[in-house]
């Protein structure tokens, strides 16, 4: 059966490919391959902060959406993570001017903020003072690797179809899917909602303004949407959503305490891991607990739910490649081989210009080889044109 | 297929049930009409076949329902899935996913269909409703009538036995609803699928009903093939009424038949003049309002393209055209509240000043002059009780004026007896029609626009709103009535604008326009063709006393 899914997969294309090569059939891939790719992409940026490398992910990430995005509403927002990423290094460097922390001798002057003087319980921190270039560009690193990782997300969230993506989480879990996929669905609607009423308050010549204004565009925009939401929750109970299926109360029961405790092991393990003065019992093996609780609860859950999917993802050697290149990259960054750890840091101490090693950047160059090894997307779906329908055995009906 | 058994439904708040010891039974493969007034238990009834009543909505169930030999009582809704689909008033209310393809599987998903058995449902899906051109559009940018028919395929994957259709046409314009019950009809021959079918505007469907179900309104349940139970029932589609004026028996459900039937009494009126259906227009009207080349983009696709209209005080003006042909992007700039690209609007103002635009003065003023009321009324209702509401009504529009009445008189001269306690969203559609009509005829404007008010009415409340119309056209206000319904606009309108892609294609009297095209046509026209009647009333005016037919 597996086999005719995935033969069946592709799906059929209209209209002309854009890929000028033309062997490749266009699909759209996994989006896990897609997410494998760009978290791999963001783990490699959080071992440099080499502005030079970073540069260069961000030049890898713009390659691969531009050619390998669809038109999908979802696939333009790559511009706001650019803006968002853009406010985080901003305000890391604003931060830093104002949290000033001293100048030391060797450190290039700027400028000076006037200093406020803080109560002496509040000696830890200042406010204002001179403030140094070094302390600035190294906010600035800072606030850019942060803010590379923002588009690395960004990026998956750009190429892979959220919808589809929510998809791959296992049964369990497939309620919560639902969830989100709706209140996507939904946000659109109350935004048309919102501005219908907001019209029609100008027929009533209600107050443009104040909080009785705001009144009368609340009240019937939240009748509206919880009307409009129940009439979905029937829908959907009528579309057969959430038959039981086969599970028992215990074994529904055994499944939450089987996830509960996994994520405290996780916690645990997470909390061990990265505070060194915890016993080591707490590190590593509570986490693995956890992985293995949290797993055995997921699938526990999952055997219940009976449930196919239409047209599921296949997973072919695109997608080995994409997620592929991805992983090699981090990998390479963190090998340490065949370039000196120091230059993904380099110091500046004293204030020089950061080389470029070479191996880490060819890494990263090698994460955009996803541009062309992910086939070309789908064909965009031809523009809304009148449409003839045809009204089938009108005639015989009358 | 379908038994009901002693059913009794008790919602918690009502003193009365809604439903009295039904009984009932619906053969496999009919199609069955469900009619009655709004509120008299149609919806409660459909509900109740596949479970969502009580099991959704809460109240209480006596008796047995059976579907195919599965009782509701211990199925709930999602279990009947595969035996019973449902498809809501509007489409958009029920999709889960945003292409059509998705959409057509999801049910299939929900209950575990094979994969390779999905892809195949759901090819035949799209052939049978026609949609395989639109397999990979998005749902929101279909049209009304295509996205009926994805719902209705969205459960026909499931390939349930049974199909339950609460209003699917009433949003929808006449060429869209010819279209989804086209496609109803079809699976009901073809596949031999059991329908259960409820609607208000009756002449759409009557033709197709194998049988009928009539909510009298007190509880019982009427059943029986559609000649017996129209014969006496209160409601009727305007076949039926000329039938029953005519004294056909047994009645006439379909044009073709009708017209058969008919050729007597086309003989005996062939030499007789109808009566006009509206009082002859004053000698010399006012003009109230005068737009010309009024044009409305979105986003540079125009949506109104230069069009001219002169509204005369005493008028009803019905203003017809398939969905998106621009009708409330037209009524929104004369009222001067929504966007106008170019073009003018003259109002003469009351006090037989100058002549003013609506979109240049405040909104108190323009709501003066042009009144409008949304398609949506409850948009323009947020406070809790209809007294609030009309109060409010009253301050905004500064009843101290000479001449100005209060909205609580107001309304009680639209409909009668609506207490001052009540929830405005506990009001029927009627009801909160007039409340909102009420509200905005405070402010005494001479020009009414009402955006598609016809919808969700039954054929009680229709009539309710023809009388307020004439009542304010009688009182020399202009008044222009968006609509679908080819009936309503034969019964109340003076003239008749049509419009085609932002373009006026047809402006004239109601008897010329209505008639020249087939699907505009009224029934009566179409029976009576080419005699000028285009309503019973004007037929039964022309028929003795007793109305029977002197023919054999």
């Amino acid at each position: 059966m597996s086999r005719t899914t995935t033969a069946a997969a592709a799906p059929p294309v209209s209209g002309t490919a854009p890929d000028p090569g033309g062997r490749r059939l266009p699909r759209t891939l996994h989006p896990v391959a897609w997410w494998i790719w760009a978290l791999a992409l963001a783990t490699a940026v959080s071992r440099t902060n080499n502005p030079l490398l970073l540069f260069l992910v961000l030049a890898v990430l713009g390659y691969v959406i531009t050619m390998r995005r669809t038109e999908a509403p979802w696939a333009r927002g790559f511009k706001y993570y650019l803006y968002l990423a853009l406010t985080v290094v901003a305000i890391r460097v604003a931060f830093r001017a104002v949290f000033a922390t001293g100048i030391t001798p060797r450190d290039h002057f700027l400028f000076s903020l006037p200093h406020i003087p803080t109560p002496d319980w509040y000696a830890g921190i200042q406010l204002g003072g001179p403030v140094s270039l070094e302390a600035l560009l190294s906010a600035a690193t800072d606030g850019l690797r942060l803010a590379c990782m923002l588009c690395c997300i960004g990026a998956a969230n750009t190429l892979a179809n959220p919808k589809r993506a929510l998809r791959v989480l296992p049964g369990a879990l497939y309620e919560l899917g639902v969830a989100v996929t709706v209140s996507i669905s939904v946000a659109p609607q109350l935004v048309a909602s919102v501005q219908r009423v907001h019209r029609a308050r100008r027929l009533r010549a209600g107050r443009p303004k104040g909080p009785r204004a705001l009144r009368g565009i609340i009240v019937p925009v939240l009748e509206d949407a919880l009307e409009r939401s129940l009439r979905l929750a029937a829908a959907m109970d009528s579309r057969g959503y959430g038959r039981a299926g086969t599970a028992t109360r215990r074994s529904r029961r055994l499944t939450g305490a089987l996830m509960l405790l996994g994520m405290c092991g996780l916690c645990a393990g997470a909390y061990g891991l990265l505070d060194a003065t915890a016993p080591k019992l707490l590190g590593l093996p509570a986490m693995g607990a956890g992985a293995v609780l949290c797993f055995a609860g997921l699938r526990l859950g999952g055997r219940r739910i009976t449930r196919t999917t239409y047209r599921p993802d296949p997973w072919r050697a695109a997608e080995w490649a994409v997620a592929g290149c991805g992983v090699v990259s981090a990998v390479l960054l963190f090998s340490n081989a065949g370039f000196n750890a120091a230059e993904l840091n380099p110091s500046i101490y004293p204030l020089s210009w950061p080389t470029l090693p070479l191996v880490p950047a060819a890494a990263i160059l090698l994460a955009g080889a996803a541009g062309f090894l992910a086939p070309p997307p789908t064909a965009p779906v031809p523009a809304p044109a009148p449409v003839p329908v045809p009204v089938q055995r009108n005639e015989e009906a009358k | 297929m379908i038994h009901f058994d002693q059913v009794t439904v008790q919602y918690d708040d009502a003193a009365e049930p809604v439903l009295r010891e039904v009984d009932l039974t619906v053969e496999e493969g009919e199609l069955c009409l469900v009619v009655g007034h709004t509120g008299v238990g149609k919806s409660t009834l459909l509900g109740a076949v596949n479970g969502l009543v009580p099991h959704f909505t809460g109240g209480t169930l006596y008796g047995r329902v059976t579907v195919d030999g599965r009782d509701t009582a211990a199925h709930p809704p999602r279990e009947l899935a595969d035996v019973v689909g449902v498809v809501g008033q509007d489409p958009l209310d029920g999709f889960v996913t945003d292409t059509v393809e998705e959409e057509l599987a999801y049910a299939m998903e929900q209950l575990a269909v094979p994969p390779a058995t999905m892809r195949k449902r759901v090819e035949e899906t799209l052939d049978l409703l026609g949609l395989a051109d639109l397999r990979h559009r998005a749902l929101h940018e279909l049209s009304g009538g295509q996205q009926q028919r994805v719902a209705i395929g969205s459960v026909l994957t499931a390939h349930p036995r049974v199909l339950v259709l609460d209003e699917p046409t009433s949003a929808l314009d006449p060429t869209a609803a010819e279209e989804v019950l086209a496609a109803v009809t079809r699976l009901v021959h073809d596949l031999g699928v059991t329908v259960l079918l409820a609607e208000h505007r009756l002449e759409r469907v009557v033709q197709y009903a194998d049988r009928v179900i009539h909510l009298p309104g007190d509880g019982r349940v009427v059943s029986g093939p559609p000649a017996e139970v129209f014969r006496t029932s209160s409601i009727a589609p305007p076949i039926v009424e000329l039938g029953r004026t005519a004294g056909w028996s047994p009645l006439q459900l379909s044009i073709r038949d009708a017209r058969r039937a008919a050729a007597p009494l086309r003989a005996r009126l062939a030499d007789t003049t109808p009566v006009p259906v509206r009082p002859a227009p004053a000698a010399d009207p006012v003009t109230l309002l005068k737009a010309r080349g009024v044009t409305v983009t979105y986003q540079g696709v125009p949506a109104v393209r230069q069009v001219g209209l002169d509204l005369r005080g005493g008028e009803i003006t019905a203003l017809m055209g398939r969905n998106g042909s621009g009708k409330s992007s037209l009524l929104w700039a004369l009222q001067g509240s929504g966007p106008r690209k170019a073009g003018s609007v003259a109002v003469p103002t009351a006090d037989g000043g100058k002549d003013a635009d609506p979109q240049k003065l405040s909104a108190a003023e323009a709501r003066r002059l042009v009144g409008l009321v949304p398609q949506t009324p409850t948009d323009l209702l947020y406070l809790e009780s209809v007294k609030q509401e009309l109060d409010q009504a009253d301050s905004e529009s500064g009843v101290s004026g000479p001449g100005r009445v209060r909205a609580r008189a107001l309304l009680d001269r639209l409909t009668p007896g609506i207490p001052d306690g009540t929830h405005p969203r506990d009001l029927s559609e009627g009801q909160k029609l007039a409340l909102v009509l009420a509200i905005q005829l405070s402010a005494a404007p001479r020009v009414l626009l009402l955006d598609e008010p016809t919808r969700g009415l039954d054929y009680q409340a229709k009539n309710e709103l023809i009388r307020i119309v004439d009542d304010l056209a009688a009182e020399g206000r202009a008044v222009v009535i968006s609509t679908h319904d080819v009936e309503f606009v034969a019964r109340a309108a003076d003239r008749v604008v049509v419009m085609a892609e932002g373009d006026i294609v047809a402006d004239g009297p109601t008897t010329e326009v209505i008639v020249a095209s087939p699907v505009f046509a009224p029934q009566t026209a179409k029976i009576l063709s080419p005699l000028p009647y285009l309503t019973v009333a004007q037929v039964a005016s022309a028929l003795p006393d007793d109305g029977t037919d002197p023919a054999p």
